[in-house]
């Protein structure tokens, strides 16, 4: 495989386009709603109606509009359209249509600010090619990147732009990405590992999953880079058990990939080697943690251990291993294609290019949008969420999942980069954005994210394995009545000792949706109070008089 | 796992043994560790495999999977018990999972579960006395977009209400 041969792929591919293209969203989220039986009726019904030499209905990946779904797009004559709410019993409607019939499936308008304020880099082909096909993605320039990185990039050249880019890790942390592969890069051993983490353990989180469903070879195409870059042959991709459809569709992607040989021994007819491996996670949030990742690659528990020795110096089976997120790998073939300067140029000072949000919860427009870093929360959650539904009011917006906090309504005029929301006590996070009306308990947010930590905590260090319960014990006391203000003491102590003392990041974060709604929602835990039987100022033991007395 | 320690491990592995050669699902699974070549670090693509066939892992079949990796059985115990996507229980006729992400917890789940919890008087993780049905909940199953979701027999159902959650469990009782 060389460029021409790249190019002729892709030139092929294009030519053998049909004139109307009908894309059905085949993602996890339409999947529920019979997508499938959607495509084989709009199929069927093509030929039915005599277009079947016209249209072409395409498996497409997510759309980002999921609570309108099942989506249904069309492409004719240079126009964009979207049909919302689509059941299988419309495809004739929607295939009449084309031909200029009348037709009552509700509309979706691709113009609507869900949409017109979005800037896509990472969900660029999620709802246009074909997830299964690896031509659909070759057209639209896929592997060219790999190709000029393999070819005519020494690889400090490929780190350098990377580092240029000012691209930070999407997993969380935002660690700079060009450091972290500087140093992998630079630690001696003649073996070394890339791992893609996809154990998206946010609940209220799915941005990787519709990466990895939507445009798997994207991912792959990152990671292959990388391996160039930092003197890597051999990748896993650790996908979590519950996303059946994203394994089945990278499974499909690697294998066509090594057909093609962009991927394997010798790629591009270089000396270069890259193999990956699915591993399947099997459910345990703390697996998230990279190091606790890494022991699960190796088939062990998911168990964390200290840093340093970083996984960049001595990682998957003691070998220098570079770990990133999904969504960082996805942003690279676009900084090696456009230049590291372009990526700089989108976003802000610290926080540069786009990020992807999974906008869920009490809003109107669900779903995932793809933004500039340092667009004000207000944007997002007013104008392209459009608000509570129901004529409610927005109360405020949990990010981060549950080593995030709650950001109230008051602060939505906050830029979203990694600073300012650090600031507010919450943070970036992989991307998960509920949003909460004025009906939702914050206390209760704080419990179930607890109870969340408590669970998912994997025993290994004190700190976090008994403290998070005593904490959510604390919480539930205060929220069936029965607390005073020593137990909140107590609760804000735990807070600090936890995040302070805790090996890993679930137990360093885990006082976090607790720490932040106390500070902009006191006011409901304390009416949840109960007056202290032994005084406002007591510590709970006997006071001294009494014990005088007898 | 209890038991283990009645009957010396020797005879049990065994018996073990003996009875998995009788058994066609054994097999398969022994193919598919041989496909990753009894690596050890396969161990949890093992344990998916086994609990696809077998439906949840007993205490000898990760006795037959610790003796083929060659890993001692405490490992493989340990670990099939660490991750929740593991059986070690048989489950119900029929499955009910109720996501329990933040977003599907925000609109409402915590009432769905707690609605079939009261009608069939069974705990979330527990089996209903007839064997019909299991109640499990998710941790997040990315379907946060049409949320609450619940998963019947391994189908996402979108935007589900007690009343809808019944009504589905209502046609298998």
């Amino acid at each position: 495989m060389q460029l021409d041969d790249l190019n002729g792929i892709a030139e092929k591919h294009k030519s053998s386009r049909k004139k109307i293209i009908v894309r059905t969203c085949m993602s996890a989220g339409c999947m529920s709603s019979q997508a499938d039986v959607i495509k084989k009726n709009l199929e069927a019904e093509a030929k039915a109606q005599g277009l079947d030499a016209d249209v072409e209905v395409r498996r497409v990946g997510c759309m980002g509009f999921c609570g309108q779904g099942p989506l249904v797009g069309v492409d004719q004559n240079g126009e964009h359209g979207l049909w919302e709410f689509v059941k299988p019993e419309d495809a004739p409607r929607i295939i009449g249509a084309l031909k200029g019939n009348k037709c009552d499936v509700q509309r979706g308008d691709p113009k609507h600010p869900f949409f017109a304020k979005q800037m896509h880099i990472v969900r660029a082909n999620g709802g246009i090619i074909d997830p299964e096909r690896i031509e659909d993605y070759i057209a639209i320039g896929g592997y060219t990147a790999l190709h000029h990185a393999l070819t005519e990039l020494k690889p400090p050249q490929v780190v350098e732009e990377v580092t240029k880019s000012g691209l930070r890790g999407r997993g969380g942390a935002g660690f700079p990405t060009g450091l972290k592969w500087g140093t992998v890069a630079k630690s001696p051993g003649a073996k070394k590992y890339i791992v893609c983490n996809g154990d998206e353990g946010d609940p209220g989180a799915f941005m990787d999953r519709s990466v990895l469903e939507s445009d798997p070879h994207l991912v792959l195409e990152g990671m292959a880079i990388a391996a160039y870059a930092v003197g890597a042959d051999q990748g896993y991709l650790y996908v979590r058990a519950e996303y059946p459809l994203a394994i089945s569709r990278l499974q499909i992607a690697i294998k066509q990939a090594k057909q093609l040989g962009l991927l394997g021994a010798g790629i591009f007819e270089t000396p270069s080697n890259f193999n990956v491996d699915i591993r399947i996670g099997a459910g345990a949030f703390v697996c998230g943690e990279e190091t606790a990742l890494m022991a699960s690659v190796e088939g062990k528990r998911g168990t964390p251990r200290p840093r340093p020795p970083f996984p960049a110096e001595s990682g998957l089976w003691g070998c220098p291993t570079l770990i990133n997120n999904v969504e960082t790998f996805a942003n690279i073939s676009a900084i090696i294609n456009r230049g590291g300067a372009w990526y700089a140029g989108i976003g802000t000072e610290k926080s540069k290019g786009t990020k992807v949000f999974a906008l869920t919860g009490k809003i109107k427009n669900n779903g995932l949008i793809e933004v500039p870093m340092g667009i004000p929360l207000r944007q997002i959650i007013m104008e392209m969420g459009g608000g509570a539904p129901d004529g409610r009011e927005v109360k405020s917006v949990q990010t981060g999942g549950p080593s995030g906090g709650c950001i109230p309504a008051d602060y939505l005029d906050t830029p979203v980069d990694y600073e300012s929301l650090t600031k507010l006590g919450s943070i970036m996070g992989s991307g998960g954005m509920v949003v909460m009306d004025d009906s939702t308990n914050m206390v209760e947010i704080a419990k179930f994210y607890m109870e969340f930590c408590m669970e998912e905590s994997c025993g290994k260090c004190i700190p976090c394995r008994a403290g998070t319960v005593q904490m959510f014990n604390l919480l539930e006391k205060i929220t069936q009545r029965k607390a005073t203000a020593r137990d909140l003491a107590k609760l804000e102590e735990l807070c600090d000792m936890v995040k302070n003392t805790s090996l890993c990041g679930l137990g360093q974060t885990a006082p976090n949706p607790v720490i932040s709604t106390l500070k902009f929602f006191r006011k409901e835990y304390e009416a949840l109070l109960q007056p202290d039987p032994f005084g406002p100022n007591s510590n709970g033991a006997a006071k001294p008089t009494e014990l005088a007395t007898k | 796992m209890n038991t283990t320690l009645a009957v010396p491990p020797k005879t049990r592995l065994q018996s073990v043994l003996d009875h998995a050669s009788g058994d066609k699902r054994f097999k398969i699974l022994e193919v598919h560790m041989k496909k990753h070549q009894f690596r050890q670090d396969a161990l949890i693509e093992v344990l998916h495999k086994a609990q696809e066939l077998f439906g949840y892992l007993e205490d000898d079949l990760l006795l037959f999977i610790s003796a083929k990796l060659k890993l001692p059985p405490s490992r493989v115990y340990g670990v099939a018990t660490f991750y929740h996507f593991f059986q070690l229980k048989p489950q119900g006729e029929h499955t009910c999972v109720v996501c329990l992400g933040t977003a599907c917890y925000v609109k409402g789940a915590d009432k769905i579960i707690s609605g079939i919890q009261e009608k069939y008087k069974i705990k979330s993780g527990g089996t209903t006395a007839d064997n019909k049905l299991s109640l499990l909940t998710a941790r997040c199953i990315g379907a946060c977009g049409i949320a609450p979701a619940v998963t019947y027999d391994g189908h996402v159902s979108p935007k589900q209400t007690i009343e809808s959650a019944l009504e589905k469990i209502k046609i298998w009782i």
